[in-house]
This record gives structure tokens, sequence and C-alpha cells, in this order.
């Protein structure tokens, strides 16, 4: 039962919530639905979807959203792996340096980033002193590809290493007690179990990276248009109903692939989630 | 006993940061036997078994599994089989797949894999709980999962390590005669590990006392009673009086200044020893036929005898008896020679130590 005279408690934050998370809800909504005269219309929506240049950035969007997690994931997993096996006092100092990123300045991520992978940046400098030939990535698709895995690697990461680490020991010996190999093990007990973990680093990783427009705009030059950029545009440029329109079809796209998931029965005995040390 | 032993531990030594838990173990295990390692919490009872199970790496020692040396052999390859402290099932995987995991990494066929499966939910009466999850079971019934996806491997061994501790007091005794049972009719080898004394006398067929990562003594359940190596077994095992007496000569021991006969010989002259005698071997006499005299303290009704504490000699004896006497009562006190147990001071436990295992 819960204690309904402490129910007051939430007030400040249903406050917040109406100010800040459902106004603006009902404004994209309102926009999104009216022409420029003020009438009620489908035009921005259809617009939304039958434009050219924004099929492309929304294809663009998912493939660049699509490889980011995908990597994330192959980088994360064999890593929190590693983690568990640590000793406690290295643990903590391991992920710390994953985190670190984190509670950088955005801003001067970007501009790291790029310092690296500039015609002239260390890469380069690299290469040529081996005397291999140039790469050219700032400015493409490759560097925005970069700088999503290193912005949103620790938010794969951290879920993906909180399942696993409370995999209980016992039942990996179980595993081998009865009979199974350790890739056995691996396959029949560690990855089934660390499925709610991998879920939600994919969600935390792939609804970030479609909805993102800023790392696409420090890292790709004003050049790639990502279908967040296609909104942030729009908006910048004063075309709130286009804009508004854009901006809600990409809404349901990041809910519904955050509900894709949901489906999954996996066991909520072990829950993902990011619990910074 | 003749028999080649199934299991040998030869002089195994284990620490954990610099912290000795076993030392120098030497233990061997016959075929269909119930052993039971028994010890008071940290003793090394879960190491010994982890050790066996291939799940811990001695420092040094051997663990033979036959005549073959298996230091190196990795768990999924041993023949034995574990039952763990807190069961370990797979919570994402229902009873039917827990018991089935075994055959199945084993590859064995679908048809032989149902078979069994069925046989071993049946003898552990959870028939009919094949599609359940393992969370939405009781205690008991995981234990039994547990017991049913370790059997269910056909193992020559069976490791349990505590396996009833977290069951409530009626279920654990049920449980106790069933694995007995089934102990008996598979034929199989458990190796069993609690530190619930009464647990141990009652299931083994030998009990190995440990304390401190050292076999304190290895025997029946009625020679670990009835005499118990050192102080420490004594006390540990059942209730006990315990005294430092001189040992004055063969037949005669000093405690708490008076003679008693005994039936021991082959501990000197005047040396010091450790006796213990049991609470229901005193006997109480009218206080002017008593070896010793005493003046109840409390007494206690306990069902079938009363417990009482009687002051006598300086020492505050326990006694279980029938006989019934108020407190403040003079009584005297009796103990039969043969009840009274002479042990060697500690010291020299080390150099018999050995010889205790019979
Ligand atoms: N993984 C470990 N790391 C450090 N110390 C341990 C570890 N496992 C057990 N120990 C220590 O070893 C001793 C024996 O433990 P254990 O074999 O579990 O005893 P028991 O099962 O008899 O209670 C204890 O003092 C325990 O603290
Ligand atoms: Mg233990």
């Amino acid at each position: 039962m819960t204690n309904k005279r402490n129910i007051w408690l939430t007030g400040p934050y249903l406050v917040w919530i109406a100010g800040f998370i459902i106004l603006p809800l009902l404004v994209i909504l309102f926009y999104a639905f009216t022409n420029p005269a003020g009438n009620f219309t489908f035009s921005n929506i259809t617009a939304a979807v039958t434009d050219i240049t924004n099929i492309k950035a929304f294809g663009l969007t998912m493939l660049l959203g699509f490889l980011a997690t995908a990597i994330c994931l192959l980088l994360a997993y064999p890593l929190a792996l590693c983690l568990t096996k640590l000793k406690i006092k290295q643990k903590s100092s391991v992920i710390f340096l994953f985190i670190l990123p984190m509670w950088m300045n955005f801003m001067l991520q970007m501009v790291a980033i790029n310092v690296i992978l500039e015609d002239n940046g260390i890469i380069n400098m690299l290469l040529s002193s081996l005397g291999l030939p140039n790469m050219h990535i700032a400015n493409t698709f490759g560097a925005i590809l970069i700088g999503m895995v290193y912005d949103y690697f620790p938010f794969m990461l951290l879920p993906i290493y909180n399942t696993v680490s409370r995999i209980d020991k016992d039942l990996i010996n179980a595993s081998k007690d009865l009979g199974a190999s350790s890739f056995m093990t691996f396959l029949k007990v560690t990855l089934p179990l660390s499925m709610p973990g991998v879920i939600s680093g994919i969600t935390m990783v792939f609804v970030p990276a479609i909805s993102d427009f800023a790392i696409a705009e420090m890292l790709g030059g004003g050049k790639i248009m990502l279908i967040g950029n296609v909104v942030e545009m729009s908006f910048t440029k004063g075309q709130y109903f286009q804009g508004s329109g854009l901006a809600l079809i990409l809404m349901l796209f990041v809910v519904a692939s955050s509900l894709i998931p949901g489906d999954d029965e996996a066991e909520a005995s072990v829950e993902g989630g990011v619990v910074l040390p | 006993m003749e028999k080649n032993p199934i299991i040998t531990l030869k002089d195994i030594s284990l620490s954990f940061d610099g912290e000795q838990v076993l030392d120098k173990l030497d233990l061997s295990i016959y075929d269909g036997e119930f052993v039971t390692l028994l010890g008071p919490s940290g003793c090394g009872k879960t190491s010994t078994l982890r050790i066996i199970g291939g799940f811990l790496t001695p420092d040094s020692g051997d663990v033979f599994f036959g005549d073959k040396r298996v230091n190196d052999l990795p768990p999924y390859k041993r023949p034995v089989n574990t039952i763990f402290q807190r069961y370990a099932l797979f919570p994402h995987l229902n009873v039917y797949d827990n018991v089935a995991f075994g055959m199945k990494v084993q590859k064995k066929n679908k048809a032989e894999i149902a078979e069994t499966v069925d046989r071993m939910l049946t003898m552990v009466g959870l028939k009919g709980f094949e599609k359940r999850t393992v969370s939405t079971l009781s205690g008991g019934q995981q234990q039994r999962v547990a017991i049913a996806r370790a059997l269910a491997n056909n193992p020559k061994v069976l490791l349990l390590d505590e396996p009833l501790a977290a069951l409530d007091l009626k279920l654990r005794k049920e449980m106790q005669n069933e694995l007995k049972n089934m102990q008996k009719s598979l034929g199989i080898t458990f190796i069993y590990v609690t530190h619930d004394q009464e647990e141990a006398l009652t299931m083994s067929d030998r009990v190995v006392v440990m304390d401190g990562g050292v076999i304190q003594q290895i025997g029946t359940p009625i020679d670990i009673y009835n005499e118990p190596q050192n102080v420490f077994v004594a006390d540990f095992i059942g209730d006990s009086n315990l005294f430092s007496g001189i040992m004055v000569r063969d037949l005669l021991v000093n405690i708490l200044g008076v003679d008693f006969p005994c039936v021991d010989t082959g501990f000197g002259e005047n040396n010091p020893v450790d006796v213990v005698i049991r609470p229901e071997d005193v006997l109480l006499v009218p206080a002017k036929d008593g070896q010793i005299t005493g003046t109840v303290t409390s007494l206690i009704f306990k069902g079938v005898h009363y417990e009482m504490n009687i002051m006598a000699g300086g020492y505050k004896w326990l006694v279980h008896s029938t006989k019934m006497e108020p407190v403040g009562a003079e009584v005297g006190l009796c103990v039969e020679p043969e009840n009274i147990q002479i042990m060697h001071k500690p010291h020299s436990v080390q150099q018999e130590g050995h010889g205790i295992d019979e």
C-alpha cells in the first residue's frame, strides 16, 4: 500500500513535468498538425515522410545508429567480461577511466576528436611518419561514427557490466560442474543472463544516436545531414510547422525502438541500468 | 576396509591472501560411503569441496580420483557433481531445462534426456513442475531441483555443500532421511558438508571433524562421539564436561583433586591430560555414595531427561538425568570408568594426529 499522505512530495516533480515535458510536447503536437494559417493539417507529416532529402537523412541516421550501436556492443561486451575478473581495486579505476569522458565538456570532446582525425591531425601525422598514405576522415560519415562510439560507449559498457558482474559465480561453477566447457557456459549461462544489460545498453546507445544532431554537426562539418540536423535546421530557419512534423516522426521512431526490446521476457532478476560507481 | 579409495587428497594446502585456509590435509574417501566434513564456519569445508570439484586449485598437494592425479583436470571433465550452498539453479531456465542442462551440453539424445529428467523429477517428488521457473519454487523445492540436476548426470561422487542449511527444521529432518535413502539406493558416494553436528552424526558413515583448516579427527559417528581425540572434537560434538586432569598412572586419573578409576593406559605417570565426560554419563547418587559431591544450581526439564548444573569440586558439571533433584539439593556424582575419555593435551596431538585416520 502506498502512503497517500506522502503523495504531495511528488508535487515539485509534477510541476516540473508539466512545465518542461508535457507542455513542450503539446506545443510540438500543435505545430505538427497546423499550417501557417493556423488550420489543422496533415501536410507537415506527409511532407516529412515524402521529401527525398528527409528520406535520405533518415536512412543515413538509421545506418549510423545501427553501426554505432553494433560497434559499442562489440567493444563493451568483452571488456565487461574482463572487468568482472579484475580485483576490486583495479576494477574501480578501470571503470573510472571509461566513464571519465562523460564528465568532460561536450565541445571539448568534439574538438579533441577533430584534432585526432583532421587531415593534418594526429592520425595522419602518425601515418606520414610511418611512410603510409594519409586518410581523409574528418568531416565524413566515419568521423561522426567515431564520435558517436566515443560518446555513447559508457552507456553500453555500464549496464552490461552491471548485469555481468551480478551473475552469481556459482552459476558459472554449476554450469561447468554439469559438464559445460567455458565456451558452452558462456553461451548457455553468461550470455542469456546478461541480456537485460545488453538490451538496456542497446537502447541507451541507439536512441540518442538516432536523435543526435550535435555530433553530426561538430564532426560532419555541416556536410552530412542526419534527421536530427534536418529538424534542427527547420527550427533555426523558423519553419516550426515542418520541423515539428519531422520531430514528431523521429520521436515515434525513438519510442518504438525503445519499446521493441521491452517485449523481451528477459528475467527481471538481473536488471540493467546505469549506476555510476 | 580394504577397498581402494575413490578420491584421495594428499598433503593439500591452500591460502587466501596469505591466510592459511587448509593446512596439509590428507583424506581418503571410499566408494559408496557417506562422508561428512564437519566443522565450524570458516574452517575450510567449502574450500575442500571446491578443490575436489575443481573450482579451486590448492597451493600444494595432490588430488587423486582412483589412482589418477587430477590436479589439472577442469571441473567439467571431473566425474563428480556438486550441490552448491545456495543451490545455484539457473534463473533463466525452467525446472525441466535445469535438470536437463548437464545432459544437453553433453549432447545426449532427446528421448534419453526426457526419460532421465522424468525419472529424476519423480525421484525428488517434483513431477508436474517441469514448466515452472525456479524463482516460483519454495526453498525446499529448489533444493530438490538442485539434487535432481546433479544426479541426472549420473555422477560417481556427489558433493553437497550445506545443502539443507536454508531449510526449516522439519523440512531439514525430512530431507536428511531422503538424502540418506537416495545415497543408499543409488550407491553413490556422498561428500557432505555441514556445521551441524547432529546432522553429521545421524547421516554419515564417517565424519571428518575439521577446525582451522586441519582435520581434527576422522571416524564413525559413534567413535567421534564416544572417543573424541582432543578437546576441540569433544567440545564441538555434543555437550560435554571438559577437565584438565592428571593421569596418576594407568587406569587412574585425577580430576578436581579426586582420583577416578578409568580404562585408559599408556599416558604415563603424573602426566597432564584432557578429560571429557558426557553429561548423560554422570550418575546421580545419594551424597554419601558419590565419588564427588556437589549442589544442584539449576534445573531444566527437557522432555526425556532433566538438564542440571551441579557445582562440584569447583566445576560446574552439566548432567543429564531422568532423576530429578531440586535446586539446592546435595547430591553425589559417579562416573563409570569406561565413560571417562582421556585425551592428550593439544601439544602432543600433532604427534598422534596422523594415527587417527582409521
Ligand atoms: N575466495 C576467497 N577469498 C578469500 N578468502 C576466502 C575465500 N574463500 C574462502 N575464504 C576464507 O577461507 C576460510 C575458509 O572458508 P570456507 O572453506 O568457505 O569455510 P567453511 O565452508 O568451512 O565455512 C575462511 O576464513 C574464508 O574467509
Ligand atoms: Mg561453507
